[in-house]
Parts: structure tokens; sequence; C-alpha cells
């Protein structure tokens, strides 16, 4: 049966294509290997294959991807030098806008709009010639921590389909474990890349606030959003990150790399501080087993583990759930069924009412979801009169005692170290009931957006065959140490319970 | 717990209608979130600024990390005239006013902002049709 082994030839062939790290992707196509084509055409094989099960993409680009995919083949074939992301095929969260592609930002108000424009980022990657898939799908607006807000569908645990990816960027996050994509943009707030990457096994980072500008991510809270890269490996974290990282005219919060002093360390010789208040009662005592395992690794090949204290940290939830809604009730103001967006002045059934009121009242009520109105209503009444001084002034304050807390710790040592989720991922459904269970998933991720530090995910085992993340936090703008230190716990050998590890071809 | 009042005060600063279902499950659960916060209290912050962003122009200029505490933003500013990039913008200009639900002559139209005046308007055409016909 020669065609019969030919085609699983192929189908080993395309399996490994998506297994590929960025890395080996880009040597593999410099090095005629194969062709980008083939590439982008494994990837979206493996999309029509997987994301049946899966539901991580909202929209598929194919036309585009294929012919950008041409577009470096013909690149190569003329000799030209290719960047490293050219050709590599990568998936973008549905809250970033990508011209001419649907921006839902999984919302029925924005079920569709259709982008006018790229983002900053997307542009930067446009720039290098990325391939861009598809959209993938996310809590509506980025709020939520299990993409189960989506006004569309729900998105599944490729480890675990009973289970939730995590969220926001749980589209992302599930399109990166199931190698339907070589690696994805999310956006953080309050944990939503952290935490998905962590339910899902994948490298997640969340840089400096500042550090990646915001023009083109639908805003959500402006003073906490921050968009960075989901990949394979550390290593594709800092690819990714180099490239859409960068001071951005368009966003006034963006801000140039300062030249830091200390950039000579030695890994061997860092200070890791692991917070007491993040090992509490309620922690999955298996996810601690892991943790801890994965910090003495680090013991082992010489780093100085010591225990710190971030005494305000049980301060930390309160206070984000008062300046993330109040900051989504005024950016949310914009959809009001006048200037773009779901509007009930299209539907015949309003042609009764004349009055603009009514177009906001109605657009708005039908065109949000439930944990959106909630957060809605939840920060105009922190921000209405009489109770602005009693929360939303109150949460400003704390969150200075959170951001000291860290500055304090970080006299003492390099990096901080704190797994990023209590639990592993959670069933489908078990949480969605509860809007203060769900916002417990988010306890130790939101101290770090609040602080505006750079922090990494990062696979570290698993319990059963759900993986589990450790959490890097580094000082403002020093992403590039903590990527370093993640990848110390890349080459060893627990990433042998990584899904990539089988995957991998010989380099 | 809020009251409904409350509640339907909030829903109305905030623009967004609520079914009659909505008001009391928004009472229990604001509520309940709303007590969660009250955590807060427990925090001495008598000597304390608010922070509005965390990361500040010293830091940015590479000053040290721990004397940071609030950002100083600086406006980003352009010229009023008329160059490549304004001309850019006004070509996206046709791509934003498709994006509209009801456009007329390149502008966005809006339904009538004063009850009054729409009243008015309502009375003098007092047939139904007419009323009708305007809204299309």
């Amino acid at each position: 049966m020669k065609g019969g082994k030919e085609n699983k030839v192929l189908f080993d062939f395309k399996m490994k294509l998506t297994g590929l790290t960025i890395t080996q992707a880009h040597q593999g196509l410099i090095k005629k290997e194969f062709s980008a084509l083939e590439l982008c055409k494994a990837y979206l094989d493996k999309i029509k294959e997987k994301d049946k099960e899966i539901s991580a993409f909202l929209t598929i680009n194919e036309d585009f991807a294929l012919s950008q995919a041409k577009k470096i083949d013909d690149m190569i074939l003329e000799g030209r030098e290719i960047p490293v992301l050219a050709g590599i095929p990568c998936a973008i969260k549905d809250i970033i806008l990508v011209e001419d592609l649907k921006c839902t930002a999984g919302s029925k108000i924005l079920e569709n709009y259709i982008a006018p424009y790229d983002a900053t980022v997307i542009k930067k990657l446009k720039e290098k010639e990325a391939v861009i898939l598809g959209k993938t799908n996310l809590d509506e607006f980025a709020m939520g921590s299990s993409t189960e807000n989506s006004a569309f569908f729900s998105t599944k645990n490729p480890h675990d389909l009973t289970r939730v990816p995590g969220g926001s960027s749980g589209g992302s996050a599930a399109a990166v474990a199931a190698n339907m994509c070589c690696y994805a943009l999310g956006s953080d707030t309050g944990g939503s890349i952290r935490q998905p990457a962590s339910f899902c096994g994948v490298v997640g980072l969340k840089p400096t606030y500042g550090r990646v500008s915001r023009y083109g991510l639908i805003a959500f809270a402006s003073s906490l959003d921050q968009i960075g890269p989901i990949t394979k490996t550390a290593e594709d974290a800092k690819i990714v990150f180099d490239v859409i990282s960068g001071k951005d005219e368009l966003d006034s919060t963006s801000v140039e790399k300062p030249k830091l002093q200390t950039t000579n360390y030695k890994l061997q010789t860092i200070k890791i501080g692991v917070p007491k208040e993040y090992f509490i009662k309620g922690m999955d005592p298996e996810v601690e087993r892991v943790i801890k395992e994965a910090i003495k690794k680090y013991e082992e090949v010489g780093a100085k583990i010591e225990e710190i204290s971030l005494p305000h940290t049980e301060y930390a939830l309160p206070c984000y759930y008062i300046i993330a809604p109040s900051e989504a009730s005024a950016n949310l103001a914009r959809y009001d069924g006048i200037k773009y967006g779901y509007s009930v002045s299209n539907i015949p059934t309003f042609q009764h009412s004349n009055e603009l009121m009514d177009v906001y009242f109605q657009s708005r009520e039908q065109g949000f979801g439930p944990e959106v109105r909630r957060r809605i209503m939840l920060g105009t009444y922190a921000l209405s009169a009489g109770y602005y001084e009693a929360y939303y002034l109150r949460a400003k304050k704390v969150r200075t005692l959170i951001k000291e807390d860290f500055e304090r710790a970080f006299k003492k040592v390099d990096v901080i170290f704190t797994p990023v989720s209590p639990t592993p991922a959670f069933k489908l459904g078990e949480k969605i009931t509860d809007p203060l269970t769900m916002y417990l998933s988010d306890i130790f991720t939101v101290s770090v957006n609040l602080a505006g530090l750079p922090a990494l995910s990062l696979p570290c085992g698993k319990v059963g065959k759900l993986p589990i993340g450790l959490q890097i936090i580094g000082k403002p703008f020093e992403e590039e140490k903590i990527l370093a230190i993640g990848k110390i716990l890349e080459v060893d050998e627990l990433r042998s319970s990584s899904p990539f590890a089988n995957a991998r071809v010989k380099s | 717990m809020l009251s409904r009042e409350e509640v339907q005060h909030i829903a109305k600063l905030a623009r967004l209608g609520l079914t009659e279902k909505e008001i009391g499950k928004f009472q229990k659960e604001l509520s309940s979130i709303l007590d969660y916060i009250e955590k807060l209290k427990e925090v001495d912050i008598s000597k304390v600024q608010p922070t509005s962003h965390s990361i500040t122009r010293a830091l940015a200029k590479g000053g040290d990390t721990a004397a940071a505490s609030s950002i100083e933003m600086e406006n980003v500013t352009r010229d009023d005239i008329e160059n490549d990039a304004s001309l850019k913008l006004k070509i996206k200009n046709k791509k934003l006013l498709k994006l509209a639900p009801e456009t007329k002559d390149g502008y966005l139209k809006v339904k009538s902002i004063m009850r009054a005046l729409a009243k008015r308007e309502d009375e003098r055409s007092s047939s139904p049709t007419r009323a009708f016909a305007q809204q299309k």
C-alpha cells in the first residue's frame, strides 16, 4: 500500500511542522526543508482537524495567510534574507485590530465590526512578514477567566476537553497548545495572558506596563491593559516581544526601555523571592507541590531562595475589582449604538422610538453580555457621586501600597516566584454562575498589573494531565531577565512533560 | 444590600437598559461584590498618595526603581496642518463612516436629542405613518 505509506509520511511531516517553535520553523524555512506555503497549509489543516472540538478561532484568515506565505517563498527563492517571524503562522486575540478583518472583542455589540486599521503590534508583525492565520476567542471585552463569557461559544482546554482553557486569552492559549498556530498574541489586564497560558501548558508573557503599544487594542482598563506573546518556549516569547515592543507616538503611555544598570547578572547567583502570602490555605496542595519542586530545581542550579513578604497581597483582588471595572465603565461608554457596532436604530421594531436616549439604553442592553454589564454597573457605582472617595480613590491608594510592597521586595531579591493560579484548569460551567468565585481565580495575577510589572507564566509540571504554570515576576523593564531565567527550567527535564517535547524535530 | 432605586439609578448613569428581573439580580450580585470590596477599609491609607499609572517617567528615564510612585504623563500633540498623515486619516474617515449604523451627507445621524422637541414634532404630524416615514 504505497499510497497509504506516503500519506503516513505526509501526515508525520505535517505533525512535525505544527510542533515547531519559531526558531525551528525559521531554520527550516531558510534551509528550504519546507516552504512557507507548506507550513501555512499544515496549520490550516490542523485548524480544520482540531478546532471543531476546541473552538479557539472566531475568524480564519485563509486567503490572506496563503498569499502572505507565497510572498515569503518568493523572497526565499530570490535569495533574500528574511526576518525570523517571516512566514511563521500566528493567531491574534480578537480584541486587537487587524485591518479589514472582523474584530468582535467576543461581544455581540461588535459582532459585525470590521477593523478600519491595524493595531501598532500588528503593523510591527506585518513589517516582519508574519502570517496571520486568524482571530481567537476570548471572554467578552477580555472580562473573565475562562473564555466562557464569549458571546459566541466557549473554548475547550486541549489537555482536557471538559475543562476551560482559562481566560480571557483562552482562544490564543488553546490555539498554541493544540499546535493550531506557532504563537499568538494575547492581552493581560489582570492575568488574561498568564492564567490561560498556565492552564494550557504554554508560555505567556505580560510585559511591563508601557513596553508594548496599546494602540489598536480595544480598551478594557487602560492603566492595566498590556499586549504580550503566548508561545511554546521562553525563547519564542523573547522573539515576539522584541518585535512588538517599543515606544509609539500613538500611545501616550508607551515608553522607551530605559538603560538599566543591572544588565549583567549571573543566572546561577540570582536571588529568588518566594512570597509567603502566595501559599495560602484554599490552594490546591498538588499545585503547591509542583511549584515548590520547580523552585527547588532553581536552588539546585545555584539560585538563592529567600522567603519574602508582600503584606498587602490580600487587598490586591478587591483593589483590582474597583479599578478595572471603573476604567471599563468609562472605556465602554463609547459603545452607544451611534458610531459603530450593534445599534437598535437599525432594527425595524425599534422604529417607533424617536429618541436618542432609547438608542443608548437599548443598544447597550441588547449588545453587552452579563459579565460586561455587571462590571459597567460596578464601575459606574464606584465612580458615582458620593462613592468616589470610598471606593475609587481608596483603591488607588491601596494600589500604591501594593506597588511599594514589590519595590521593597526587589531591594532584596532579583525575581519573585509564585504560582500563576491556585488551581489547575477547572471544569466548564463550574464557576460561571458565581461571579465572585470566578474573580478569585485571578488572585495571584492581579497584583502584577496593579504594580505594572513584567511577569512570565511558564509550564513547570502537571497535576494528572493538567499543566501548572510558574509565575516569574521581574522588576520593571526586566523582561529579558525573567525570560532567561525561565529558559533554565525549559531545558530541564521537567520540560519533557510538555506537549511539545515529543513534537520537536532534531535541530 | 443595594436598593432597587440605587440599581436603577446606576443603570441610568451607565445608559444601560435593565429588565425587571435583572434589577433584582444586580441588587444581589453587586451587593456581594461590594461586601467583598469592603475589605479595603481595613487598610490605613491616611498617609498614602494615590497611584493612577504604575510606571513613572523617572523610572522610564532610568531612575531608581524604588523611587518611583506616580506617573507624569506627557501629552502627545501635533501641528494642526494638512500633511501626508492627515490625508491618510481623511481616507480613513470613509472607512469609519461605513461602520456607523446611520449616516447622512458624510455625518453620523442620531435620533432626536430633546424629548420636548420630538413630542411637538409628533403632535404636529399626528399621523403615525408620517412619523414612521421620517424614521426611514
